[in-house]
């Protein structure tokens, strides 16, 4: 008899290695070198002088950058929230219900933004609150970045949530049910608690996604809106200084502790 | 002789009657179940009846797609008849939500809450009912002393086995003191030596806690070594209720005779006074189901451990020859092809005693007394 052939190892390909470290060089190398210069000493982005904080304490003296910030928080924040109970809701709306007339059509509707080029929902946008100013009157300010921001977080934030509700047992409702739990309750003790790191993947990635628009951002924001990716694209039109990649890793760095606290979270209440 | 033993017969009947008149705790009228619409339209339950009596150990056997899980969805509450009433206790609960009626649920995946302890899982039901955490606390002691999980109250239910899950799924459903508990498949998912213990386990807790019992099963001997009555399912109706015994020793219909156990059928002309004419030649007392009146063709059903081989030629035997042999250690099988072509199996026990028969060899097939009996199709 034959001998059954052994699981194919990746490894012992020829050129795996080295197209491996092709790959990582070309997806990190560029932000490593950006981090890197974040701590020169000199004012020149591109010429190393030494090591210092020096940028970083320009950074966080810097008015600008700190207004922007709290812009960027509000809408990002403001942003998840919404944009998280809505998706959680309709999550629930197309799973845990009879299937309706329509339901995949409402699910191409709430997805429809990822296929949409951004620069198209940013013109669309734009001219959408021009219209309602011009014609009502309306111009909620900050508010207007918020709404924005809220309906492209929505299907990033559906997602995650949808598929750990399909992966639930329905069971569980039922069981709940049995032992005498009216459905509010199903949904406060059982439901929702096993939702939970469903929820918190789909916050943490609309939060990312509010945190770093600039498409959009750029189109709607008003005067005195500056959120931080703006305020970057604004710095680097003048002379830059390493305070740009100082700012930049900043950044990186609150997106890595989202990353890494939605992961760990993930992996603990599967466990 | 004809009379005493039809005398014999209906005694356990009447008492099986009696009890259901005391009190039914479930009782299932006139229920239909039909799924979907039009000519998509499936009847999932057809006119479904049956009363389950008080502390009755009561199973719905029947092949899958017989109805008997959507049977025990309705009495649970997680669906609800498209017609008829489930009353318990007297009065129709068919329209309630689960949660309002005093009845739980063994699931046949456990359906244990995976962010909860096991005792946690076990206080649920109490807990939902507003009971004060003292009295909680000390009933989920006990439902897990009950099941013997009590080492484990602390636990995570991912971290125990899956026997382990079983009794923690029954303590769970035990500790509202439900008036009736239901059970679906629940040891399909255990391996042998576990399923044979939990079967035990089952009747002991039944035994200790008087609650009424219901149980589906496809299974055919985990239905006949516990329950009190069984109901066979086939098509979305009930074919026959009756005890293990009236179940095996007199099906009423040609499905129940084949599910339950090996089985001879042989066709035959209805005669007066009770016999049938074999097409095998031979004429055999035969009794028919009860509130049948049989005429014309009809089928009788003779187990196969109700036969034996006798010298060819015997009076009142049917004359066949031995087309096979099975030997199983403490019986021996041997099928016989009758005089119409028909086949016939008889169980023989070995013993010292019995003579072997060849194959090929004529022989004679007497019918122990009593043995046959009429079906109602």
């Amino acid at each position: 008899m034959a001998k059954r052939r052994a699981p194919l190892d990746i490894k012992v390909l020829p050129g795996f290695a080295s197209m491996a470290v092709i790959c990582l060089l070309v997806l990190y190398v560029p932000i490593l070198v950006l981090m890197l210069f974040s701590f020169n000493s000199g004012n020149i982005v591109t010429h190393w002088e030494g090591i210092s904080l020096h940028w970083y304490g320009v950074a966080l003296q810097n008015d600008e950058f700190f207004s922007a910030a709290e812009n960027t928080m509000i809408i990002a924040v403001s942003a998840t929230v919404i944009a998280t109970s809505v998706a959680t809701l309709a999550a629930l709306g197309m799973t845990r219900v009879k299937p309706w007339k329509g339901l995949t059509a409402a699910f191409m509707v709430l997805n429809l933004p990822l296929m949409v080029p951004e620069i198209v929902t940013a013109v669309a946008t734009l001219s959408f609150f021009a219209l309602i100013a011009g014609k009502l009157g309306l111009n909620f300010g900050i508010g207007n970045l918020i709404i924005a921001h809220t309906v492209f977080c929505i299907p990033f934030a559906y997602m995650p949530i949808k598929a750990r509700l399909e992966d639930m047992d329905t069971t569980l409702d039922h069981a709940a049910a049995d032992l005498y739990a009216p459905p509010w309750k199903t949904f406060r003790r059982i439901t929702l608690p096993l939702l939970a790191p469903g929820i918190m993947s789909g916050a943490a990635l609309s939060f990312i996604v509010s945190f770093d628009d600039f498409t959009i951002t750029q189109l709607v924001a008003g005067p005195g809106q500056t959120t931080l990716p703006l305020y970057i694209w604004n710095q680097i039109r003048r002379p830059m200084t390493p305070e740009i990649n100082a700012i930049s890793t900043i950044l990186l760095m609150v997106s890595i502790v989202l990353v890494a606290v939605s992961f760990l979270v993930t992996l603990k209440k599967r466990r | 002789m004809q009379a005493a033993k039809l005398g014999a017969e209906t005694s356990p009947r009447e008492r099986e009657g009696a009890a259901q008149e005391a009190a039914p705790v479930i009782s299932i009228r006139e229920v239909s179940k039909v799924f979907g619409q039009g000519v998509a339209a499936f009847t999932a339950l057809d006119r479904v009846q049956i009363d389950i009596g008080q502390n009755e150990f009561f199973t719905l056997l029947g092949p899958s797609g017989c109805g008997k899980t959507t049977l025990l969805r309705l009495i649970a509450g997680f669906d609800y008849p498209t017609m008829g009433e489930i009353r318990l206790f007297g009065q129709d609960i068919a329209r309630q939500p689960p949660f309002k009626r005093p009845i739980n649920t063994v699931f046949q995946n456990y359906a244990l809450f995976p962010h909860m302890t096991v005792g946690q899982n076990v206080g649920f039901g109490l807990e939902m009912l507003g009971r004060p955490k003292a009295e909680i606390a000390g009933r989920v002691d006990e439902m897990l002393r009950l099941v013997r999980m009590e080492a484990l109250k602390d636990r995570r239910t991912s971290e125990i086995s899956g026997g382990q899950q079983q009794r923690v799924a029954l303590a769970r459903a035990l500790a509202p003191q439900p008036k009736v508990l239901l059970l679906d498949e629940p040891l399909s998912a255990l391996d042998y030596k576990l399923r044979k213990e939990m079967q035990i386990e089952l009747k002991r807790l039944q035994h200790e806690t008087g609650i009424t019992f219901i149980f589906v099963t496809h299974d055919q001997e985990e239905a006949l070594t516990m329950s009190d009555r069984i109901a066979v399912m086939s098509g979305g109706r009930v074919l026959q209720i009756g005890s293990a015994h009236d179940i095996y020793e007199r099906p009423t219909e040609r499905f129940v005779a084949n599910f339950i156990g090996e089985t001879n059928f042989l066709e035959g002309q209805v005669q007066g006074g009770g016999s049938v004419a074999l097409d095998a030649g031979s004429v055999v007392p035969a009794l028919p189901p009860e509130g049948f009146a049989p005429s014309g063709r009809v089928t009788v059903v003779i187990r196969p451990e109700h036969a034996r081989l006798v010298p060819s030629g015997t009076a009142g035997s049917l004359a066949g020859t031995v087309s096979n042999a099975v030997y199983f250690g403490t019986d021996t099988h041997y099928h016989v092809t009758l005089g119409d072509g028909s086949e016939f199996m008889v169980r023989q026990q070995n013993s010292r005693a019995s003579a072997s028969h060849e194959i090929g060899a004529p022989v004679g097939v007497a019918i122990d007394e009593g043995a046959a009996r009429m079906l109602r199709d």
